[in-house]
């Protein structure tokens, strides 16, 4: 049977980038945001004060590659450990990548990338840096998932 | 596993409504997935029972607002929903921001709701390429309502017309001297009109005046059916019943008036038509990499041949 016509490259990287927390503004992670786009992904921003269950149904519903929080009201040892759980969960945790950015200490880092968080990337990350370590993780776990033949 | 049976149990998770398996169909049908074809062609066949919307209007009209309302208002009614939101993919990146579902969090942990955000992809008219196939995978997953929301950008985005069975196009209040959707251009699209943010002023007026214009070119409308002006507060749910009783009123319509064979023919020879054509030009790229091209356009440039010829002999089978 013949192809459907359309592109036969690999998909453009799909990210979803969310703001936990109760801080209140995005001036930060819609900048992110931006960058990302302007690098050819496709960025879905949720907007703010968003929940672990809200994030992960849309990271499902938009089977996206990988996960960026933003949080920088210190709840980030509740926040990224439900989110993980629920990833889990959902058997999704190895194909999505999670990503943090935001303030918190060095113990904390340790911490949650030893419970699966791929990358911590501190508040003031340049965004071409976040930008290569998207598509790097990216880059890694659809590997790791076509040799597995989940993908 | 072998291929056609990861498909097989790929299909048969979009049918029982599983969100991981819907969510995976779709990026297979965005991308042109291998084997894609046969896992669509199964889904189809198991389409076609979802009330299909379109939601059109300028970019901050409220269209997301009005969608996540509609999908509130449609699960109290017991209606599962799925839910198409396309923005453009930048021209110069590829890439895209998609920020509709800013405006649709409501819905989190509701198994009766899927939302999915859609890049352009480089489409014009509203849509994107997949939206089509997209919209069977979520009528083959058992939603009763699929709504897509358009791009929202430029004139005659009109695509939405020929992907849905009732089209709803906003307007809001205070945008000059015409209506927003004669301006667009698609007045003639919408089977309802919504006049949103009604609580602004000057909202009364949009109401009249849009009113007035559909009393003096919509005289004959396909099915008898006269294309109501509802007002609503998207923000707060305010009209949102009464735009839900409308859409089903719609639809009776459509289907007591014999109007809904006659659409879904031509959603059908839209889409039929839109593969077809890019399948020839596809077709015409692995053409244009080769040496029969190579030489026709020598020749054209030597005058030995016009144009149209040679486009013609490039199309014809070779000999
Ligand atoms: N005053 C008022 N604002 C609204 C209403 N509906 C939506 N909005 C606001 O209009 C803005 C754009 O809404 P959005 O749904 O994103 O529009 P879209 O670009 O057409 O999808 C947001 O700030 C909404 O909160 C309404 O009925 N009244
Ligand atoms: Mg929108």
């Amino acid at each position: 049977m013949e192809s459907l016509p359309v592109g036969s490259q690999s998909p453009p990287i799909r990210v979803l980038v969310a703001k936990a927390g109760l801080d209140g503004h995005d001036r930060g992670v819609k900048i992110v945001a931006r960058a990302l786009r302007d690098a050819g992904m496709e960025v879905i921003y949720t907007g703010l004060h968003r929940t672990p269950a809200q994030i992960v149904d849309a990271a499902v519903q938009e089977d996206v590659d990988a996960v960026g929080i933003s949080l920088l009201s210190g709840a980030h040892m509740t926040v990224f450990p439900e989110v993980i759980r629920l990833l889990t969960e959902l058997g999704v945790a190895q194909d999505i990548c999670l990503i943090g950015g935001g303030v918190m200490p060095d113990k904390d880092v340790d911490t949650l990338t030893a419970m699966g968080v791929a990358a911590i990337l501190g508040q003031d990350t340049p965004p071409d840096v976040i930008v290569e370590t998207v598509r790097r993780l990216v880059a890694e776990r659809r590997r790791a998932a076509s040799a597995a033949g989940r993908k | 596993m072998t291929k056609t049976a990861m498909q097989k149990e790929l299909v048969e998770r979009v049918r029982e409504g599983q969100p991981l398996a819907i969510a995976r169909m779709i990026s297979r049908v965005e991308s042109g997935a291998p084997g894609v074809v046969e896992e669509i062609a199964e889904l189809y066949a198991a389409s076609g029972r979802a009330h299909v919307v379109g939601v059109t209007g300028a970019p901050g009209s409220g269209k997301s607002t009005l969608v996540s309302a509609l999908t509130t208002c449609l699960r109290r009614r017991g209606e599962s929903v799925g839910v198409l939101a396309i923005d453009p993919s930048s021209p110069f990146s590829g890439g895209a921001f998609l920020g509709d579902r800013i405006r649709m969090q409501d819905h989190a942990g509701d198994q009766g709701v899927f939302i999915r955000s859609m890049a352009s992809r480089g489409a014009l008219g509203g849509l994107s390429r997949a939206t089509a196939d997209a919209t069977a995978v979520l009528d083959a997953a058992g939603k009763d309502y699929v709504v897509i929301e358009t791009v929202g950008v430029g004139q005659g985005e009109v695509d939405i017309a020929r992907a849905a069975h009732t089209t709803i196009v906003l307007s809001i209040p205070g945008t000059g001297d015409d209506v927003q959707a004669v301006k667009a251009g698609v007045l003639e699209i919408a089977d309802i009109h919504v006049v949103n943010k009604a609580d602004r002023e000057g909202a009364n007026r949009a109401i009249i005046d849009l009113r007035g214009m559909l009393r003096l070119s919509l005289a004959g409308a396909p099915g008898g059916w006269a294309p109501p002006v509802i007002p609503t507060v998207a923000a707060s749910g305010d009209g949102i019943d009464e735009l839900v009783q409308s859409m089903q009123a719609h639809f009776r319509a459509l289907v007591s008036s014999g109007e809904l064979e006659r659409r879904e023919r031509a959603m059908a020879a839209a889409r039929v038509t839109s593969i077809a054509q890019a399948l020839v030009v596809d077709r015409f790229r692995s053409y244009e990499s080769g040496r029969r091209f190579t030489s026709l356009i020598d020749e054209v440039y030597r005058r030995e041949l016009d144009p149209f010829s040679a486009a013609n002999a490039l199309l014809r089978p070779s000999a």
